[in-house]
């Protein structure tokens, strides 16, 4: 069992849900990462999605944007990001990490290598955006093999035929994506994520996660109602970049934003 | 190495998901795939629907005044010496480029999807002012998104789309060109992906565009072979067209595959020289990748993060090229090459002053390897030239480096 899936089903026996925040690795500095990992494991995080920063984000909005351009800016690199988890792990065994982002970073180095590499520092799950599974037939299996799961995507547009075929490529979750649009765009219908979940439940047993447009404890509450587990994102990426001078003031921002996060999340169980 | 193409063979590329060998392909988020899997069976409706041609056909004739010609440069092959130098006008179609006979079919696509909304990107501008045409003339909403450093050399061609009713987005990100412009784009859809048909300008990005954009700007191949049988009472020997994404290459050679004795020539931006490193020739030193959408050679670095590119012209200035024209590479079907932003800037001046025709300084890169080769070349063969655009929007850029205000 990965490790992802360790936590998830701990998760569903208490009645829990899972708060999964994203930061892009190498954002405001690359090495800050491991702290602020840690800042997130200890603020209450279940699961952590590090972005591998890309220069051309085409799913993401301003805020990742410009995430992924500060991290390039000091170089980080897929090989770089890597090491980072592998340095989280030194202290932290428990919380799954899931390396997030986009497919040519994974090409260039090599899948083969990849794979090796990331499953050794103890990374836990792949998500690349745009990495549909039709694609990822000799890909994803390279990280099954290394008990990495892969993670895949799905929109308010996928059918139902689709949902099927998606799950049975991926483990550990699927991530739904709650809203037409980049990350950080538009306010999210609560309702209808609701409704589109129940629906991903039917067809899958898989847990759901929903990612888009989470930005405070209330909408986490209200999705977390309705689905296994609510990713933030550009809310916590948006925090960085408004503390990029400061690593404590950063720490605690980023906790500050979390708690009350988890809280509202636990209060549904 | 070189294999023999044949019809059958063809009749196979893309795959059902939209491979070229190892290249192109669907690498797109989610959200997108739907619209894409319908856009792909709608096209592959209509391309059998005698209706959807006839519509295509009479716009290509009647709008964009199809066929162009295809014209013996006498003088330049006389100044040359070699080879005979004839040029396909695209540059005479209605809007001045090769685009338009895309846009008019994904705009007949968009109506047939019934979608109001169009995007689009653009590089030089000449993709952009093409797809404000077709809106315009259908009543469609326009957005072109057109990085910032673009809008500023091709300033011509915004006022142009402006009056044409588009609404021009100057984008800010990355390196404010036309792979910027292409991401951003791709953004809107996802955000607008069900009222809104992206009209995308090259033979790149996800399947099905490589293969429907190179379906409407095979017209100009066809053409070519049918003029050159008529005119010249023979297959030209060589063919020779500027690659950026590619989709006037792909236009113009794609009906010749099967003709082994024609030389096909793809021209690649060479900016300051390959060898600096600021070029825009993914072919020529590029390695294959993932960009927009599709599997392809690119410019990047070692950590596969996308390099900035360089040409005078903006619509070469793309680290990408599209799928077909890295599996025509590997196989050895066509050759790519590159000249420098100099020796196309030296082409423009010698097309203008000795045919009288001003090309636009993408074409004006396959100007500058066709003088090089037709001198190579035998006075009996022949080697036509694909004049994509007309250099127009090109004026201010010449004359800055002239020093000259106009």
């Amino acid at each position: 069992m990965s490790r992802i899936t360790g936590v998830l089903e701990t998760l569903k026996e208490q009645g829990r849900k899972a708060l999964i925040p994203y930061i892009t690795a190498g954002d405001p500095h690359p090495d800050q990462t491991v702290d602020l990992m840690h800042a997130l494991a200890s603020a209450g995080a279940d699961i952590i999605e590090l972005g591998v920063p890309f220069s051309d984000p085409m799913a993401d909005g301003p805020v990742i944007q410009l995430a992924c351009e500060r991290a390039l800016k000091h170089g980080t690199s897929l090989r770089q990001v890597i090491g980072m988890v592998k340095t989280f792990r030194e202290q932290d065994q428990d919380t799954p990490v899931v390396l997030m982002g986009y497919l040519n970073p994974m090409e260039a180095m090599g899948y083969e290598v990849f794979a090796d590499a990331a499953a050794e520092a103890g990374v836990d799950g792949i998500l690349t955006v745009d990495l549909p599974p039709e694609e990822a037939e000799d890909v994803a299996p390279l990280f099954s093999r290394r008990n990495m799961d892969p993670i895949f995507l799905l929109a308010p547009t996928t059918t139902d035929d689709r949902i099927r075929a998606i799950s049975e490529h991926s483990s550990g979750y699927v991530y739904y994506v709650s809203v037409k649009g980049v990350t950080g765009s538009a306010a999210i219908d609560v309702e209808e994520v609701g409704r589109k979940v129940a629906n991903v439940h039917r067809i899958t047993a898989l847990p759901v996660g929903v990612g888009f447009g989470i930005r405070d404890a209330d909408t986490a509450a209200a999705v977390g109602k309705v689905s296994d587990g609510v990713i933030v994102g550009s809310v916590l990426v948006d925090t960085i970049a408004h503390h990029q001078t400061d690593p404590a003031a950063l720490r605690q921002a980023l906790t500050d934003l979390l708690h009350p996060m988890r809280e509202a999340l636990d209060a549904l169980a | 190495m070189s294999i023999k193409l044949t019809e059958e063979m063809l009749s196979h590329l893309p795959d059902a998901r939209g491979h070229f060998g190892a290249y192109g392909g669907r690498f797109v988020s989610e959200t997108l795939m739907d619209s894409l899997m319908t856009l792909e069976r709608e096209y592959l409706r209509l391309k059998k629907d005698p209706d959807f041609q006839a519509a295509f056909d009479k716009d290509l004739a009647h709008y964009v005044g199809r066929p162009s010609p295809l014209y013996f440069a006498e003088r330049l092959t006389r100044e040359t010496g070699g080879a005979q130098i004839w040029l396909k006008r695209e540059d005479l179609n209605h809007t001045g480029a090769h685009k338009v006979n895309n846009t008019i079919g994904q705009a007949l696509l968009a109506a047939f999807l019934g979608k109001k909304r169009i995007i689009a990107e653009t590089g030089a501008g000449q993709h952009g002012v093409a797809t404000a045409t077709v809106c315009a003339r259908l009543g469609l909403e326009c957005h072109v998104f057109m990085g910032a450093e673009d809008v500023r050399r091709q300033s011509l061609n915004v006022y142009r789309m402006k009056l044409l009713g588009a609404q021009v987005h100057a984008v800010q990100s990355g390196t404010r060109t036309l792979k910027d412009a292409m991401n951003e784009a791709m953004r809107d859809w996802v955000a607008n992906v069900d009222d809104t048909f992206y009209i995308i300008g090259t033979v790149a990005g996800p399947h099905p565009y490589p293969l429907l954009v190179r379906d409407f700007q095979s017209v100009i191949g066809r053409e070519t072979r049918a003029q050159a049988l008529e005119q010249a009472g023979k297959l030209p020997d060589a063919l020779v067209a500027c690659v950026g994404g590619g989709s006037n290459a792909i236009g113009m050679f794609y009906p010749f595959l099967t003709d082994e004795s024609v030389q096909l020539y793809g021209v690649e931006a060479g900016g300051l020289g390959v060898e600096t490193g600021q070029h825009a020739a993914p072919l020529a030193a590029g390695r294959p990748g993932v960009l927009h959408g599709n599997r392809t050679y690119l410019m990047e670095d070692e950590n596969g993060q996308i390099a900035a590119t360089h040409s005078v012209s903006a619509g070469l200035d793309y680290p990408g090229v599209g799928p077909e024209h890295s599996w025509l590479k590997d196989i050895g079907r066509a050759n790519y090459v590159s000249v420098t932003d100099q020796e196309a800037l030296d082409a423009f001046r010698k097309l203008t002053r000795v045919e009288g025709i001003m090309p636009a300084l993408e074409t004006a890169h396959a100007v500058a390897y066709t003088i090089k080769l037709a001198a190579t070349m035998d006075p009996e063969q022949m080697v036509v030239i694909n004049i994509s655009g007309r250099g127009d929007k090109d004026i201010h850029t010449i004359a800055e480096l002239d020093g000259i205000e106009v």
